[in-house]
């Protein structure tokens, strides 16, 4: 054995794993040209992973592979991924080796024995396929059959040694129980926690009869990981693991694209519709036309094209579109086109961790552009407060990071109604767009109310309009305030009645009035012309009567002179 | 023991580990007790010929074969256990 250990290299360098969220909890995957030991109990999915890894690897990362099975045949595991969408059959045998080193019972063994058969044919195989990665699955099973500990420990510690200096990046797979993960040292091969650079624990456990798998990074030489555990899921595609963003990752681009909310005065109030990869929230009580709101938005997502996840805790797939269509929202033809995708998360049982992961993973399987969560606040009902704390704020961190405009709708308690304003997960803080919708109960009738209580870089409304739904669509009406209260539904109508006979009474009786002046106008004109012409004939007599008076005088002058002319008795000496 | 057969041996060996220095040695004394004159012995190092490790099927070092006579007989260790050792290998202790 060689005991000289080359300097180490100044950076550590990664091999990425390609294992959706692992790489983003190591920074960026195992430790290259290094040993990682990967221990959980039965079912954990330790085979699964190292499987993924070395698949990832020799597909994407150009990092052939070897996969040395001490456990089950090659043949099984190959037919049992066959399970995972990984089309194993693809990968090239010079790309990824499975080598069968199941240990045969039928040997008699008397005294110490190495394994460096094994290492002296894989040395071979290594350098003929160039590989770069390696697994050990089940290293226990190989190690139960030496003879003792020590002869197991320097058997692990020359493995260990042989990886390092061909510079393979290694996982070796070891059986644990981890139900108390502090034990695991106290395990006959704790030691090799010691050895490797990177030590992941994978533990699946029940927690109030909700199954749980969770992942921890127990240590990572020379580099920083989340400390923390974190929930995953094994789907189609194999491990899934649940991540926050971590500090340092570049921000999600902004954009001023918006998105119509599918109801065209709610997008009036909102300045022009949510924006595009925004998180919207609708709160209410139960029956507010919550699920209705989130319809018309999926509907309207469709329609422009969008591929679209509708995730229902509540109801059915199909109850929901059945209840929809009731309000002039038609879903159906979008679900047969494949457009719409509807999930009916009451299948997804787990923790709300669970759920999430879950929601993501078919989110990305539909290439999901726009989603709704129906309701949100059904989250954080699964499993235990602390796991659902998080979840709010990682299932918005992803939406934004995807790009995925998201509408959620939650459920508030009838308790909370006076302040009305904390969702189970706390997602009213982050949301960026908080539509609440309530009842007014008023002169024996309930009626739908609609504001916008935030809406984050957008001018808004502060209006609240009543929401009316009829068989024709969703409709938002302006509301009467009279004296200081607020109409809706029949009263509202009624005001409006009231008003529009109103209006109707007065511009008759305006007419009417004009009519009237008209004649009296008419009338006062006619009593003008008969004044003045009354005024110009009394002019004209006058006139007529001052020329009468001169003439008379001049005739009765005139007519004295002639007289004594005519008599010419009196002397003209009488005029004198 | 009256047939006369030729015992067929191969060894395979890592280097000179000290679990492989300690299985020839312990073969060349068992043979030289029990099968005088009548074995042949084959060592092969894995690490010189790691093709043959593969083929073969060789995992654990030191491995012992009888390859006559048939059947193969198989043997993983340093052979430190005399009698189990002849005990597999059906070999008459009497003679």
């Amino acid at each position: 054995m060689k005991l000289d250990h080359s300097p180490p290299p100044t950076v550590l360098r990664k091999a990425p794993s390609g294992i959706a969220g692992f790489d983003e909890i190591t920074g960026g995957g195992l430790p290259r040209g290094r040993a990682t030991l990967l221990t959980g109990g039965p079912g954990s999915g330790k085979t699964v992973f190292a499987l993924q890894y070395l698949i990832n690897g020799a597909r994407n990362y150009g990092d052939p592979g070897i996969f040395v099975a001490f456990e089950e045949t090659s043949q099984r595991i190959m037919a049992n991924a066959e399970s995972f969408d990984w089309k194993l059959a693809q990968l090239q045998r010079r790309k990824l080796l499975f080598i069968d080193a199941q240990p045969n019972f039928e040997h008699t063994q008397t005294g110490d024995f190495d394994l460096c058969g094994m290492l002296a044919g894989l040395g071979l195989q290594a350098t003929q396929m160039k590989a770069r990665r390696i697994v050990f699955d089940a290293l226990d099973i190989v190690l139960a059959f030496l003879p003792d500990l020590a002869a197991r420990r320097r058997e692990i510690y020359r493995l260990h040694e042989w990886l390092m200096d061909r510079g393979l990046t290694c996982i070796f797979t070891l059986k644990a129980t981890v139900d108390e993960p502090n034990s695991i040292t106290q395990q006959p091969y704790g030691f090799m926690q010691f050895m490797v650079d990177c030590s992941v624990i994978l533990n699946h456990s029940v927690v109030a009869g909700v199954s749980q798998r969770n992942m921890r990074v127990q240590k990572y030489r020379g580099s920083t990981f989340d400390e923390n555990e974190s929930p995953f899921v094994i789907g189609d595609r194999g491990f899934n693991v649940a991540i926050v963003r971590t500090l340092g990752r570049a921000d999600v681009r902004v954009t001023n694209e918006r998105v119509t909310s599918g109801i065209k005065r709610l997008d009036t109030m909102l300045g022009g519709g949510y924006y595009r990869a925004a998180c919207v929230l609708i709160t209410g009580f139960p029956g507010t036309a919550k699920t209705t709101l989130s319809g018309a938005f999926a509907e309207a997502a469709c329609r422009r094209g969008e591929r679209t996840l509708f995730v229902s805790f509540d109801s059915d797939g199909t109850e929901v579109i059945r209840n929809l269509a009731s309000v002039g929202i038609r879903l159906d033809r979008y679900l047969k086109s494949g457009l719409l995708r509807m999930v009916s998360a009451r299948t997804i049982v787990g923790s709300a961790e669970m759920s999430l992961v879950r929601i993501k993973a078919i989110a990305a399987a539909h290439r999901a552009r726009c989603l709704v969560i129906d309701p949100v606040s059904a989250l954080a009902n699964s499993g235990t407060d602390l796991a659902a704390h998080g979840v709010g704020q990682r299932l918005i961190d992803w939406s934004k990071a995807d790009r995925i405009t998201m509408v959620c709708t939650s459920l508030l308690n009838e308790i909370s109604q006076h302040s009305g304003t904390d969702t189970p997960l706390h997602i009213s803080t982050l949301a960026d767009t908080w539509i609440h919708l309530s009842y007014v109960v008023q002169a024996g009738e309930r009626n739908r109310g609609m504001s916008i209580i935030k809406s984050r870089g957008t001018a808004h409304s502060n209006q609240v309009r009543e929401l009316i739904l009829s068989n024709a669509g969703v409709t938002l009406a302006d509301i009467f305030t009279a004296g200081g209260e607020v109409l809706m539904g029949t009263m509202r109508w009624q005001k409006e009645s009231a008003e529009r006979v109103a209006a109707e009474v007065a511009e008759v009786a305006g007419k009417v009035k004009l009519v009237t002046l008209d004649a009296q106008k008419a009338e006062l004109e006619v009593r003008l012309k008969a004044v003045q012409t009354e005024l110009i004939a009394k002019q004209l007599e006058k006139n007529l009567l001052a020329r009468t008076t001169a003439s008379r005088k001049a005739v009765m002058l005139h007519g004295s002179v002639r007289m004594r002319e005519l008599r010419g008795g009196d002397a003209p000496k009488k005029h004198k | 023991m009256t047939r006369r057969s030729i015992y067929k041996f191969r060894l395979y060996v890592a280097d000179d580990t000290i679990n492989s220095s300690q299985a020839i040695a312990n073969l060349h004394a068992l043979c030289k007790t029990h099968l005088s004159g009548r074995h042949e012995i084959e060592i092969v190092d894995v690490f010189k010929e790691p093709q043959r490790a593969i083929l073969e099927g060789i995992r654990m070092t030191p491995t012992l074969l009888r390859l006559a006579p048939l059947p193969i007989r198989r043997i993983v260790g340093t052979l430190m256990d005399t009698q189990r050792v002849l005990e597999t290998l059906e070999l008459d202790t009497r003679v």
